[in-house]
């Protein structure tokens, strides 16, 4: 512990807040600049410092490589199954504006879904290819 | 209320069962759920295309957005057929790729496999379907990095560095592209096709359009593998898994090629890039040159699978050279070759698959007497071979009837008879697989090679002998290459 | 409009022109992916310019702001940013597979030992 005690100290106090911010980019994402890619990657920027400070072995307890590729799956099936249920309600894929009773609150559900899927799937993508590259050679 | 969500399902489908296919853990079970996607996808493009023969086009706006705004799916007979063509390539391949699989590819990879193969096929068949430029960029790159992921899982290491080469020609094709699209958006506004196609003859004579209609040809020529841009095909083809080599000559080229005749014909217009532009002349030269100097390396080839990919850039050649002439016969002889060489090239290739299961080997030498121990899958190798050169009966001579036909149609008669020259040197490399394989004497006699199992057999036939029957009843085919070659040169046929 | 007038697209050939440089002469393979990134970087760039006008403002509605400018292009290269990191990481992921199959990331050193086969 008494390598880096700075670093690993300030993270501390800075990973909780980042992945506050990455959720603030997430969910206000249909009322300012954000969305889910910005906000999946800030997600995972918070994971990757981690890794750096702690290891990798730390970090990968917490976000094991197996759950990792099921949400970024699922994360795309978030976002179909989004398109596949406006079809199914009556309208085209992807038109937000059936799933509920009017249209604006519609599409205000399906832009959030929509970018919680895609959040997801960026999220997990990215620490998938970090940890990928830096579990390569122990 | 199915039939009305067609367009969108074609893409959807494949693409969501990817994601599926990596969740399901299983190898078997991705084989099996991937082959039911492939057979799905392939009823689908069957449906669209009597759809749009009986009722004309079909227009799809994603997300309910309606045209120049939103993302609109078009369908029309070239997209139809190009969307046929590549389904139905999957729905026969995925059956095929089991035992292929199993063999080449380590047990803990195949799930990604599988998933890598489906957003393969998503990607093609949303560039067939697409009506927006910029979509067609997106939908090329889903697809071109998934090839990249598949071809890199060859078994021999030069896979890798064959992927590598690809994928930094191959991205270097697509910036060319987006540079395009982007250069088209700065002057309309617009990137929906029809609406650019409507919009640009105000503005077709700034340097920009032409700066564009450059980077956009040259862009598609790289994807598409037309020499001298071909350098990446060869290695490609020759180091990845038979499956995906299937999959890839039998579509690859073909889609980019028809995105190229999207660009040049629907959006520029014939006018505009064979007459402002000198479009016809290159493609002439390029198509001639690359279907002789392709199939010249093809004959001094010693990998079967090389020559094959060799033969594949000089059959690009013809289907170039059609489209040069800028006629309705010449253009319809490119969009029929397009057809029948993914079917003469996926059954070569499922054959050459299942030799290299029974045998591990791809060199010539190594197969000598080949033909007596796998008769059914050397049989196919030689229709499929018949069909390259262009005889009578197969499909590949309906190819080169239309292509003459065109060339003697403008009173080009010396293309019409280096067509026939570049057909004697398909009969030349053809020959020398023939010939290793029935005339030679086997190195090794004891060798216990036994004819391949049934599950390849059963696919590659079904190519074979799709060949033989698109080669007598060309009713459909040129029917519909016809119709869509009117429809991109604006004439009515 | 001087000559310098659109100097945004001077920028953007001056990156493409390097990257494009860069990924033709170097024959180390890492130094050729950098090389492709610049080279869309500035296609990046190329697209993001074009959606800026003069006097506009973020394209979010806000009272006595009639000038915005246009976030389509914005949102296409998106899209192409996520490409492009795609693209990196399976180029960097083939090259770290290529430096343990030969033990080197050069071109030339893989095709010697490639032809010694």
């Amino acid at each position: 512990m008494g390598k880096h005690l700075v670093l690993r100290l300030v993270a501390k106090i800075f990973i909780p807040l980042i992945l506050l911010f990455a959720l603030y980019v997430q969910f206000h994402g249909d009322y300012g600049p954000g969305g889910g890619f910005q906000a999946g990657v800030i997600f995972a920027a918070a994971f990757i410092l981690y890794a750096l400070l702690f290891g990798l072995d730390h970090a990968r307890t917490v976000m094991p490589p197996a759950l990792l590729q099921t949400v970024a799956a699922l994360g795309v099936l978030l976002y179909g199954g989004v398109g596949v249920a406006s079809m199914l309600l009556g309208g085209n894929y992807l038109d937000y504006s059936v799933l509920a009773e009017d249209p604006v609150h519609g599409q205000h559900l399906g832009i959030l879904l929509i970018e919680l899927g895609v959040g997801l799937t960026v999220a997990s993508v990215m620490m998938v290819i970090f940890f990928t590259f830096t579990g390569r050679r122990g | 209320m199915i039939r009305q969500h067609l367009p969108a399902l074609q893409v959807i489908l494949p693409l969501l069962a990817a994601p599926t296919c990596l969740l399901l853990r299983r190898a078997g079970l991705a084989w099996l759920f991937a082959t039911v996607v492939g057979f799905a996808t392939f009823a689908i493009a069957i449906l669209l295309l009597r759809q749009v023969l009986s009722q004309g086009d079909i227009a799809y706006a994603m997300g309910g957005w309606s045209a120049p705004w939103g993302i609109q799916y078009y369908v029309d007979p070239v997209s139809a057929l190009v969307l046929l063509i590549v389904s139905g390539i999957s729905a026969v391949v995925l059956p095929y790729a089991a035992r292929s699989v199993a063999q080449e590819i380590p047990s803990e990879r195949r799930c990604v496999f599988y998933t890598l193969f489906l957003l393969c096929l998503a990607g093609m068949l949303g560039i067939a379907i697409t009506g927006d430029a910029f979509n067609l960029f997106v939908f090329l790159e889903i697809s071109s990095l998934s090839s990249y992921a598949l071809i890199s899982m060859g078994q021999d290491r030069r896979a890798l560095t064959s992927s590598y080469q690809y994928l930094i020609m191959g991205t270097i094709g697509a910036t060319f592209i987006l540079i395009g699209v982007g250069l088209l958006y700065v002057m309309t506004g617009t990137l929906n096709m029809q609406d650019l196609a409507q919009r640009l003859p105000a503005v077709a004579t700034t340097r920009t359009i032409h700066t564009a209609f450059a980077f956009l040809v040259v862009g598609l020529s790289l994807k598409l593998a037309l020499f001298p841009l071909h350098l990446w095909l060869p290695n490609a083809y020759t180091f990845a898994p038979s499956v995906v080599t299937t999959f890839l000559a039998a579509t690859a080229t073909k889609v980019a090629l028809y995105a190229l005749l999207r660009f040049v014909f629907t959006i520029f217009g014939a006018e505009y890039a064979f007459n402002t532009m000198p479009l016809g002349p290159t493609l002439l030269l390029l198509a001639l040159l690359g279907l002789f100097v392709a199939s010249a390396v093809a004959i001094f080839q010693e990998n079967i699978k090389r020559i094959l990919a060799y033969s594949s850039v000089a059959q690009i050649g013809y289907m170039i050279l059609g489209i040069s002439f800028a006629t309705v016969t010449g253009v319809s002889a490119g969009i029929l070759h397009l057809f029948n060489h993914a079917l003469m090239k996926g059954a070569l290739f499922m054959a050459v698959g299942a030799i290299f299961l029974r045998t591990g080997s791809m060199q010539l030498q190594h197969l000598a007497g080949i033909g007596r121990r796998m008769p059914w899958t050397m049989a196919a190798v030689v229709i499929g071979g018949l069909s390259l050169i262009g005889v009578p009966l197969t499909v590949g001579f309906i190819s080169k009837w239309y292509l003459i036909q065109a060339a003697l149609e403008r009173g080009w008669w010396p293309v019409a008879v280096l067509v026939l020259i570049g057909s004697l040197l398909a009969l030349v490399y053809v020959w020398r697989i023939l010939e290793a394989a029935y005339f030679d004497a086997p190195a090794k006699p004891d060798a216990h090679i036994k004819e391949a199992p049934l599950s390849l057999l059963i696919p590659t036939w079904a190519l074979v002998l799709a060949n033989i029957y698109f080669g007598i009843d060309t009713s459909l085919t040129v029917g519909v290459a016809r119709q869509a070659a009117g429809l991109l040169l604006g004439v009515q046929p | 409009m001087g000559i310098l007038g659109h100097y945004n697209y001077w920028i953007v050939i001056f990156l493409m022109m390097v990257g494009f440089y860069i990924v033709i002469s170097h024959g180390n393979l890492v130094k050729k992916i950098v090389g492709l990134n610049i080279f869309q970087a500035s296609v990046f760039i190329l697209y993001i310019s074009m959606g800026k006008i003069h006097g506009g403002t973020a394209p979010i509605v806000a009272e006595g702001v009639s000038r915005y400018s246009n976030p389509l292009p914005h949102v296409l290269i998106l899209t192409a940013i996520v490409v492009g990191v795609a693209t990196t990481a399976l180029g960097l992921a083939l090259v770290v597979r290529i430096n343990e199959a030969y033990g080197t990331v050069e071109e030339d050193e893989i095709h010697a030992k490639d032809s010694s086969l």
